[in-house]
């Protein structure tokens, strides 16, 4: 049982160190990386304060604290990736929108251009 | 382009992507068939020369600098020639697969119908199509029997990419048009807002270049997409019907 905390909290801290070590080199902007920092952080204090998973675990009705501490990774991992989800969604409406508007702006572009060759010079 | 001079006008939007063994031929045939008609070819980041053979053949290019898939390509030739403000748009294939000697008959049902939509149909006529493959007619079928609760009428051919759209559905798919695989969920789209479709048969070729973008494979990925699109479009409340 101990070896299991003992492996959670070092995940938690390696997860930590690697989205300061990307935020560092900016690998990720800072507004997506609080979901992972918040995820890790929740992760090393259930696997560090027993108390806390003990009354988390009531919560939920496991009663045991292996099962606690899955759901609970499930739970906050499943909402960090639904979250990246909606984001990625926004974004690729978003690059949709202007990748047409950019076609149509450069196609208008070009016809303007033309118009003014066939013109007469003033 | 030109920007559509009065009321009544319009363009046949052809989206493409690598169809250089047809581009050509098929706007040559679309100018010959209907005329000096605007022709508007939507090259979908092709990696061969569809984009110059079509201006050779006399046709307008709207370049997307990034694939976006078909439905991104229709929505953007749809966004044109909404602000070109032109009255109505038919959509063909680039492939050569759609006769464009059936564009008149697209275009007078939607002046005369009231439909937003005129879909150019293989089975509108009861037969059935001797280019399509098994697995497309199961298809096809599987489809005709979700739509039908949901449309409140039979739509004899969901999947026909050669439809024609007024001013109002153009309004509306400029702003909301599916990405992928796009037939389908489109009619749904339209259902939301009480629009109407008709279909008019029309007839079909085999493809004269190109490959076709549904594999065996994705046949699956396909019905389910379009399958859980459908949904979520029947589920998406709204609050404003357009009438």
């Amino acid at each position: 049982m101990d070896r299991l905390f003992a492996v959670t909290t070092a995940l938690s801290v390696m997860l930590i160190g690697l989205v300061l070590h990307s935020l560092r080199r900016s690998h990720i902007r800072v507004e997506y990386s609080v979901s992972w920092l918040l995820a890790g952080l929740l992760m090393f204090l259930v696997s560090v304060w027993k108390p806390i998973l003990a009354e988390m675990g009531q919560l939920l009705g496991t009663g045991d604290e292996r099962t606690t501490i899955f759901f609970i990774a499930f739970g906050v991992f499943t909402t960090v990736f639904y979250r990246f989800s909606i984001i990625i969604s926004k974004l690729k409406d978003s690059n949709i929108a202007l990748t047409q508007k950019l076609a149509i702006l450069e196609f208008q572009l070009r016809t303007l251009d033309e118009k003014q060759k066939q013109a007469p010079a003033t | 382009m030109i920007r559509a001079s009065g009321p009544g006008q319009y363009l046949v939007l052809i989206p493409a992507f690598n169809e250089q063994e047809a581009i050509g031929s098929v706007i040559r045939e679309v100018k010959d068939r209907v005329g000096d008609v605007p022709v508007l070819v939507v090259d979908d980041c092709s990696t061969d020369s569809t984009a110059a053979l079509a201006r050779i053949a006399g046709a307008e290019v709207l370049s997307l600098p990034f694939h976006l898939g078909l439905g991104g390509a229709v929505q953007a030739g749809y966004r044109l020639a909404y602000e070109l403000d032109y009255d109505f748009v038919v959509r063909i294939d680039g492939d050569g697969q759609h006769d464009p000697a059936h564009i008149p008959e697209i275009l007078a049902a939607l002046k005369t119908s009231g439909c937003q939509m005129v879909i150019g149909s293989r089975f509108a006529n009861g037969n059935a199509h001797p280019h399509s493959s098994a697995i497309r007619a199961a298809g096809t079928r599987f489809f005709r029997l979700v739509l039908r609760p949901i449309l409140g009428k039979q739509v004899r051919d969901p999947t026909s990419g050669y439809v024609g759209v007024n001013r109002q559905a153009l309004d509306v798919f400029s702003r909301s048009f599916p990405l992928e695989y796009p037939e389908i969920e489109a009619l749904v789209v339209l259902q939301r807002r009480a629009f109407q479709f008709l279909e008019v048969p029309v007839r079909m070729r085999p493809r004269r270049g190109g490959r076709s973008t549904i594999t065996p494979l994705k046949s699956v990925y396909y019905i389910l997409h379009v399958l859980l699109g459908v949904l979520v479009n029947v589920l998406r409340f709204e609050r404003s019907r357009w009438r």
